[in-house]
Formats: C-alpha cells, sequence, structure tokens
C-alpha cells in the first residue's frame, strides 16, 4: 500500500504522473457537470485512489463516489460522467444532464420581455405606491424592473418557536449548574441563586413555488420573495421549486445579489413554465424531504393556483400529510387576490380542508401581507 | 487495546470478511468506502432510508476490529459541553469544603490546581474517543444537531485534538474511526461533508437480504426467510408512506419466528404486520394486496 500522506508533497516536487491527470481530468468533467468538486476533494479522491489498487475501474469508481459526492442528487450525475469517462464514450458530451435553459425562462433575472415597452411611465414616489397593489403580471417590462428593486424593502420576519435548549435568565426556573459554579468561583460561599428558561429558536419556514405554465406571470415574483426571505434568515428557511418535478434551489437563493441568485436558479430548475403535477410533485417532497424532518414543526408556504389536471385526490391525500406534519399550512394563490375569485378550481377545493391560511400573492402588498402571515405563525 | 487491528486490516475484500464474521453483510461499495475511511483516517459519512444499516456498521466496525464503540447522540440543541467535556461542580465544590476544612491555610494557586484535576473531569464522547483511540466513534443522526455544532465537530475531526484550557490539549496518538450517520432532514454543511468520505446506503438486493436475515437469525428457517424478505422487497415497491427498512425485515421475521410459524401465510402476515409497518394508511393498503404480495 502507498503511504497516502505522501501524495501531497510528492506532487509538489514531480510533475504529475500521467494517472492522476487523467484521474484529475475526471474530476473537472465532474465539475462541468455540476457537481461540487473542490481542490480538497480532488486531493482526497486522488489519495483514495493511491491506497486501493488503481488498476480496478470498480476501486475507483467506489473512491471516486466517496470523495466527490456528497449526497444521492449527486450519484446518478456521477455514474453518467463515469461512464462517459472511463468507457471512452466522449463524444456526445458528458454533461447530458444540464438541462437546457434560458430559453424557456423569459422573465428571470433582468432579461424581461420588452414587447409592451411602456418607457414612458415614470417612476416616481406616487407611482410607487400604486406599483404595490398592481398585479406583477400585468407589468411592464419597467415597471418590473422597479418592481424587483421595490422587493428590497420587504421586511421579512422569522417566525420563532420554543427552543430545548435552556439559556440563563432572569426568571424561570433554578439553574443548579450556574448556581454552583457560581458558588465555586466564591471560593464555596453560598450566593445569589441563578436561574435559567427555555429560550427561542427560528422556526423553519419552507416555501414550495409552482414553476408550471400556468404560474408563470408570477414565478419571477415569487422567487423574487423567496430570496428576500431566505436572505433574511438564510439558515432556517428552504425554497424549492414545484412543476413536473421538484428542485431545491436553496443553496442558489443564498447568494445576495437577486439577480445573479435567480439566474441561479434558473440555471438548476429543468422545468420553468412545463405543465403541472402538483399532488405527485408534493409527494415527492414529502417523501425525500418533508416526512424526513423538513415540513416537521415548520411554516409551509405553497404557492400556487392549484390548477391540477385530472383527479385532485391525491392532491388532497398529499395536503393532509403536510398539514399533520406542519406547523402551519398556508396557500399562496395569485387568482385569490382578483375581484370575483371563487376558490372553486377541483385542486384547490380538495386542499382547502388542510389549510390554515389562503392567502393572495399577486402584488407586493399582498406578498407582505403574506410575511406577516408567515411571521405571525 | 487493540492497536494494530486498524492496519492489520489490508483490502476491502479483507474488511468485508472481517464485518461478515461478525454478522453485518456490507456490499462492495460500502466495503471499499470503509476501507478507505480505515485507510485514509478520514471520518465516514453514511446517508440513507432508515433501517438500512448505518449504525449498526460502526457497531460492526468495532467488532470486526476489536475497539471500543463510542457512540453520540445527536438532539436539537446538543453543544460543546454534551459532546467534549465537562467539570464535575458538585463533586468540585465537595473538595473545595473537605480543604477547608482540613487545612486552613492551604496556597490558593494549590487549591485552585487540585480543583480542576483529572478526577474532576467528566469525559464526553467525543474526548473519550480520543483519549481511548484506537476506537470507534460514532456520531450518530448529525443532521439533529445545529449548524454550530457542526462547525465545533468539523474541527474536532480535522486536527483530532482538543484543547481544555485548565489542563492542556489532548491529542489522539491514533485517529479514532469516525463514523457519522445522517437522515437527511437537513442538509449537512459542505464543509463537513468534505472532510468526510461520503456513502449512500441503499436498500440490499433479494439474494443479500435474504443472507442478512440467515445470518442474523440462525434460527428462523430458510423457506421463512426467504418469503419474509421477498414480502418485503415488494412492499418496498408499493409505494407506502414508510417504506421497511432492513431492520423491519429482521424485526418481522423474528416476531413471526416467536409465534412459531414456519411458514408465511395471509393470515400470520395480517397478524403480524405491525411489525413492518407503522403507519395504518400503509398497514390498509398492504392488507388488500396481501396475497400478491405473498404469491412465491
Amino acid at each position: 500500500m502507498t503511504a497516502p500522506q505522501d501524495a501531497g508533497a510528492a506532487k509538489a516536487d514531480h510533475p504529475p504522473a500521467a494517472p492522476d491527470l487523467a484521474l484529475a481530468g475526471f474530476a473537472t468533467a465532474l465539475r462541468h457537470a455540476g457537481l461540487a468538486v473542490t481542490a480538497d476533494r480532488v486531493q482526497l479522491f486522488l489519495q483514495a485512489v493511491a491506497a486501493l489498487d488503481a488498476a480496478l475501474t470498480a476501486d475507483v469508481y467506489w473512491a471516486g463516489r466517496a470523495a466527490l459526492c456528497s449526497g444521492p442528487d449527486d450519484t446518478a450525475r456521477y455514474d453518467e460522467v463515469f461512464a462517459a469517462w472511463f468507457t471512452g464514450n466522449r463524444s456526445r458530451g458528458v454533461v447530458p444532464s444540464r438541462t437546457p435553459q434560458s430559453s424557456v425562462q423569459a422573465n428571470l433575472g433582468e432579461g424581461g420581455d420588452e414587447t409592451e415597452g411602456d418607457h414612458t411611465l415614470n417612476v416616481s414616489a406616487s407611482t410607487t405606491e400604486v406599483l404595490r397593489h398592481r398585479d406583477v403580471a400585468e407589468l411592464s417590462a419597467v415597471d418590473r424592473a422597479e418592481l424587483a428593486r421595490l422587493f428590497g424593502t420587504l421586511r421579512p420576519q422569522t417566525p420563532i418557536r420554543r427552543a430545548n435548549r435552556r439559556r440563563p435568565s432572569h426568571r424561570g426556573e433554578i439553574d443548579p449548574r450556574r448556581t454552583l459554579r457560581a458558588q465555586l468561583r466564591q471560593v464555596g460561599e453560598p450566593g445569589r441563586v441563578r436561574y435559567r428558561r427555555r429560550g427561542v429558536r427560528p422556526r423553519r419556514v419552507v416555501v414550495l413555488i409552482d414553476v408550471s405554465g400556468s404560474m408563470r406571470p408570477y414565478a419571477d415574483s415569487l422567487l423574487r420573495l423567496a430570496h428576500v426571505m431566505v436572505q433574511q434568515a438564510p439558515r432556517s428557511v428552504e425554497v424549492f421549486t414545484i412543476g413536473t418535478r421538484l428542485t431545491r434551489v436553496t443553496p442558489a437563493l443564498r447568494h445576495r445579489d437577486p439577480e445573479f441568485a435567480l439566474r441561479l436558479a434558473g440555471d438548476v430548475v429543468p422545468d420553468w413554465s412545463g405543465g403541472t403535477r402538483l399532488g405527485e410533485v408534493l409527494k415527492v417532497f414529502l417523501d425525500r424531504w418533508g416526512q424526513r424532518g423538513t415540513a416537521r414543526r415548520a411554516v409551509v408556504v405553497v404557492c400556487s393556483d392549484g390548477w391540477e389536471r385530472g383527479d385532485a385526490s391525491l392532491l388532497g391525500a398529499q395536503l393532509q400529510r403536510l398539514a399533520g406534519l406542519a406547523h402551519r399550512v398556508v396557500w399562496l394563490n395569485p387568482h385569490r387576490g382578483k375581484r370575483g375569485y371563487e376558490p372553486v378550481q377541483t385542486g384547490i377545493v380538495a386542499v382547502l380542508p388542510h389549510l390554515d391560511d389562503l392567502v393572495a400573492g399577486h402584488s407586493l402588498a399582498s406578498f407582505a401581507e403574506l410575511l406577516e402571515v408567515v411571521a405571525d405563525a | 487495546m487493540n492497536a494494530e487491528g486498524v492496519s492489520a486490516v489490508g483490502s476491502a475484500v479483507d474488511l468485508a470478511e472481517r464485518l461478515r464474521a461478525t454478522g453485518y453483510l456490507a456490499g462492495e461499495g460500502l466495503a471499499t468506502v470503509g476501507y478507505l475511511a480505515l485507510a485514509l483516517h478520514r471520518p465516514l459519512l453514511l446517508e440513507g432510508e432508515p433501517g438500512t444499516g448505518k449504525t449498526s456498521l460502526a457497531a460492526a466496525i468495532a467488532e470486526a476490529l476489536d475497539l471500543n464503540l463510542i457512540r453520540l447522540q445527536c438532539y436539537e440543541g446538543i453543544d460543546a459541553s454534551q459532546a467534549l467535556y465537562d467539570w464535575d461542580f458538585p463533586r468540585q465544590i465537595l473538595h473545595l469544603r473537605t480543604v477547608e476544612a482540613t487545612s486552613s491555610d492551604a496556597a490558593v494557586e494549590e487549591v485552585e490546581k487540585s480543583l480542576f484535576d483529572e478526577r474532576f473531569l467528566l469525559s464526553r464522547p467525543v474526548l473519550r474517543a480520543l483519549r481511548e483511540s484506537p476506537a470507534v466513534l460514532l456520531v450518530d443522526e448529525i443532521d439533529r444537531a445545529d449548524d454550530e455544532f457542526e462547525a465545533f465537530l468539523l474541527e474536532v475531526l480535522s486536527t483530532y485534538e482538543v484543547t481544555i484550557p485548565e489542563l492542556g490539549t489532548i491529542t489522539a496518538e491514533v485517529p479514532p474511526i469516525v463514523v457519522l450517520t445522517s437522515n437527511r432532514t437537513r442538509e449537512v454543511h459542505d464543509a463537513l461533508k468534505r472532510r468526510c468520505l461520503y456513502h449512500w446506503i441503499d436498500h440490499p438486493g433479494l439474494a443479500r437480504e435474504i443472507e442478512i436475515v440467515r445470518t442474523r437469525l440462525p434460527g428462523v428457517s430458510a423457506r421463512l426467510a426467504e418469503q419474509v424478505t421477498r414480502s418485503v422487497q415488494r412492499m418496498r415497491d408499493l409505494d407506502l408512506l414508510k417504506p421497511p427498512g432492513v431492520a423491519e425485515t429482521l424485526d418481522w421475521a423474528r416476531a413471526l419466528d416467536a409465534l412459531g410459524a414456519d411458514v408465511l401465510d395471509v393470515e400470520t402476515a395480517a397478524a403480524t404486520l405491525g411489525a413492518v409497518l407503522k403507519y395504518r394508511e400503509d398497514t390498509d393498503r398492504v392488507r388488500e394486496s396481501l396475497d400478491r404480495l405473498l404469491a412465491s
């Protein structure tokens, strides 16, 4: 067995050997395929291969999987790239799973469609108030840009819950440990009694955004809203997009700059403006994330118009499951804010009994209301 | 303790054989990754469905290499004083009182020094693992702990040393074998993942699961073991709220064995479903299609 810790030192003195180069190339291909391959991971990978018998492809496979993958989502892509790289089948390009983008995500980032170019509207203080109440789906590109700026004025507050951990306090129950410690500091003389009580912690918020075709005019604004929420509490807010499949966009939205974050989110979501399979995708969410803990005792915000093709009984059953797990289920429906709206669509009818709140979500003002509902949950 | 046990493992196949001797059947991937963890002194991060043997791997490694298993169960709000060390305050005070009562003019420094003595130190799992190493440290369900705890753990796992201000730095002579498990209720921080070797444990295939049942429960007949395993594997395809894991397969076989059944039929299966399924909706669903599940 070669000494693994020598691998790094040897590399500094001599040019890397040919096998190492091939392996590093493989790691680079993985990085291009979207895996979070960092330099230290590559180093670990090379050490792992050195510790095994590099002649065996299976060993290289497992070493790479252990060192370069960081989740079950990575393994499928890893397998693809591995097959492409080590079977020499490289002609088709090693990154087939990278989704076609930019052509379908019309109103993400600053690239809005300029067709209704209402450039004459002069945005000033008075129009700001108007803009706050206008339906975001009916805005021109210029107004939308102004609205994007206004998202910065939203001030979300994190909902809180009682924590398990007790913190020092002026009242509450007696804290024997701190009392004794204080006594110890006074060389054993009994002193003041210390108290402790349970503190508070941010409650988790999960935002599920429908990015199907019928929600297309709102997807951009909803992602901006989610971005504002993630920025406020990066560790306790999780954001997923739902359409024909489930995509976690939280890491993308953690970037500070909204335009950049939205573009990143656009890159990872494969199903912009596709169809809706709300029930099925919610089920995937609950199976893979929700039931394990992400939705437990969380405030879950579902942003969708509730358009479900065909039978909505699956959707109803999933919402019932969700309601059983979550602290509070809030449904944001952009159409709710419109005059004459009645919750009669099959999807909405199915979910209505399991909701704690049904809120509008078509304008900036209504987003602010939603944030209040979430904060008070 | 058995210091040469770790380096005695020469290859992944060797490790798999040693694990098999303890009753743990590891697949090729798991054995390779496990071997790498030993050879490179890296922590092993295991994820996978509940009941696929993440925790029992740590126990099996400990048994196979004849090492101590030290377990740290994570939970929300866990902090360094529960993971690392704490001072035994009541005993310190008692000691102080005794010193006061017996010698009135003891030097202050002496008294203070005697207060922070080894014997008042409560070693928690991580410190114990560093001191008793070679040992296996199991950090169970890391996803339940807070982010801050992860950062703390990362620090210990990269240097394998801990500094106690009153006593000095404690370094592990040999890094302990560290196994972390996660149920993915939340994403473990990337920095911690980068430090670790990662492996996702899947449900085993039919042949291997039957072998697991036969190894773990030698008293169960071959026929029953196969029937039970086959049914459970079919249940996993049924799209249940909580698909049964290997642990449930073993529970079920054990339950049937305790009832004296040596063949699984619809009646006994219906009566013992509680050992496999933990949701009423799942039970209803499986009960409807029991005869299909049991068909061989």
